[in-house]
């Protein structure tokens, strides 16, 4: 049986203080962002605009969309990240489920093969070299490959296996001439559901995100990913023409300008961040409970 | 027939399973090991990796005595220690959320804090600069509201690792809980019940079962961490980078990106690539080994 005292419910109210101002310290910029980017810049900019909106504008948005270099990234980012995440998962998942097969001669040395590069690697140059020497360079394949799997992805999946799928099962289906690629496929696949979700989204999101491999292995601008583009937009502000021009003005006001610069750097942000605010919420409970108990038992 | 080729021959389909990763981390990550040989020698695009001559350590005491190894390694270590005087936030936090009896605040707190982990650093970039701007952003509204003088904080060297470091606890302290909460789950109740009856309060059965339970993962995620301390996140520093705040910005990595990559000296930085990874594998071997007299080691 749980009492609870007078003290315990200090604690609690302490508590639950303390993780609510960290909650309003976290979600604070988020939320400051998105009304920012619906806000008359004019107040944001004066420090006027706090937490709602004020002066109701969408021309943030219209002139993200009106740029071609956006849409570009994004479809470019959508193609990395689905392309990716696919083979991502069919390295990942196979070489996780046979580790995780007890009695697999060569397990140990093949798990320790894989693990050493989480701690030592090349370093960027000899990395780049190799992108190189392959003729990967200004491809599509020099974002997928060298990002094709990751130690600590396997690791974690392996684990995954090792504490949710059965052995006796396995052990069941086999004597039953269920072949090992078939098990796989029929019974350890469609058990892993939340492993696969968790997966797909840290894979998925890698590749969304990934600015660096982009910026040192493409230089065809048709190429490059959504974040490339918002690099030029928030960090080296530049900002294409055609989102500043107003209609078939070309001469718009200087101080105009900057108002307009400031409006399109917050609803860029959101425009980037959308993909993954609409994903998120429906994989954020797998986290705990289906994948990472596992990789603290490992 | 052997046993082992008995066994192996019984699992083929599971060493099919095994060949496509084994294959990419041969090719991605022991064949660039192989080739960080080109820090002792001449690299020449002509010869490649492989045909170049051999020059011993000239690269390496080139960098040792290099205007910018003094500087390199100061800002290098500075940021590091830094981020790890902040290692224990995570772990308060997951004790703290680890507490809490409502499941619905519970999960509330743990959707926001983990939110931020998902952000790309383009864009956490892209948020400091516009809250940080000294004629914009919030903060300097702020500042002026209270009647103070605006703070140009990115261009201000001494301004540089704190934003740097905060930001990256801002974005990652729920993130890092994670691992902890899960550790916290698999902890047996019945240790609490036990203690409920002793008559122990919240804080000492905080004190003396949630963090021994958890001390394993917090020294594996400590060693973990020193493993990795001479890599700084350096694709948030190089974004966040400009030629006034430099002389406190600038890490190993991001000399070794614009001197290799962008000015083509492939061997001299492949030496100090090389030399940064040597250290931090060594500071992980030294620390996994003192690790291991308390029982918890990597390996």
């Amino acid at each position: 049986m749980i009492r609870h005292t007078f003290g315990d419910r200090v604690f609690q109210a302490m508590n639950s203080g303390f993780l609510a101002l960290l909650s309003i310290v976290v979600l604070y910029p988020l939320l400051y962002i998105i009304s920012a980017s619906i806000s008359d810049p004019t107040y944001v900019n004066s420090g006027q605009m706090w937490l709602w909106p004020k002066g109701l504008t969408f021309e943030g948005y219209e002139r993200v969309f009106r740029n071609p270099d956006i849409w570009r990234g994004y479809f470019n980012s959508a193609f990395y990240t689905v392309a990716g995440v696919l083979i991502n998962l069919a390295v990942t998942l196979p070489c996780a489920y046979a580790l995780a097969r007890t009695g697999l001669p060569g397990r140990k040395p093949i798990a320790l093969f894989i693990i050493f590069t989480m701690f030592f690697s090349g370093g960027l140059i000899p990395n780049y070299l190799l992108v190189k020497d392959l003729g990967m360079v200004n491809t599509y394949w020099a974002l997928l490959l060298p990002a094709a799997a990751s130690a600590i992805n396997i690791i974690v999946s392996r684990t995954f296996f090792q504490s949710n799928i059965s052995r006796e099962m396995e052990e069941a289906a086999a004597i039953d001439g269920c072949s090992d690629f078939r098990m796989f496929f029929v019974i350890v696949l469609p058990l892993s559901k939340a492993l696969i979700a968790v997966m797909a989204l840290f894979y998925g999101v890698g590749h969304w995100n990934q600015y660096f491999g982009a910026l040192i292995y493409l230089s065809d601008r048709d190429m490059f990913p959504l974040q490339l583009f918002l690099r030029e937009i928030l960090v080296q502000q530049e900002i294409a023409s055609q989102m500043l021009m107003n209609g078939g003005d070309v001469e718009v006001l200087m101080a105009e300008q900057t108002r307009i610069a400031e409006l399109i750097k917050y609803a860029v942000m959101i425009v980037a961040a959308l993909p993954l605010i609409v994903v998120y919420p429906f994989v954020q409970r797998h986290f705990v409970q289906g994948v990472m108990i596992g990789s603290v038992k490992g | 027939m052997t046993a082992l080729s008995r066994g192996v021959r019984k699992h083929w389909q599971m060493y099919v399973f095994l060949s496509p990763a084994l294959v990419y981390f041969t090719i991605f990550h022991y064949i660039p090991m192989y080739g960080a040989q080109i820090a002792f020698k001449n690299y020449s695009a002509v010869k490649g990796i492989w045909g170049s001559e051999w020059i011993g350590f000239d690269q390496f005491e080139r960098f040792f005595h290099s205007y910018y190894f003094g500087l390199l390694l100061r800002n290098t270590l500075q940021i590091n220690l830094y981020q790890l005087a902040l290692f224990p936030v995570s772990i308060i936090v997951a004790l703290a959320i680890h507490e809490v009896t409502r499941a619905r605040f519970k999960r509330f707190v743990q959707l926001v804090t983990y939110a931020p982990h998902f952000i790309s650093v383009v864009v956490i970039s892209g948020m400091i600069l516009v809250f940080l701007d000294p004629s914009t952003g919030i903060v300097n509204s702020l500042i002026q509201a209270l009647g103070g003088e605006p703070i140009s904080f990115i261009t201000e060297p001494g301004w540089f690792k704190s934003i740097y470091v905060l930001s990256g606890e801002w974005q990652n302290l729920g993130w890092g809980a994670i691992i902890y909460l899960a550790a916290l789950a698999g902890i047996n109740p019945e240790l609490h019940e036990a203690a409920q009856i002793d008559g122990a309060n919240r804080w000492q059965r905080i004190f003396h079962i949630n963090i021994p339970g958890i001390m394993p993962t917090i020294i594996i995620l400590f060693v973990l961490n020193l493993g990795s301390f001479m890599n700084v996140g350096f694709e948030k520093i190089y974004l966040l980078q400009n030629p006034l705040n430099l002389e406190s910005s600038e890490v190993i990595q991001t000399h070794v990106y614009k001197s290799g990559l962008l000015q083509a000296q492939y061997s001299y930085t492949a030496a100090i690539g090389l030399f940064n990874n040597v250290i931090n594998f060594a500071i992980l071997l030294t620390f996994n080994r003192l690790a291991r007299r308390s029982g918890n080691s990597l390996w």
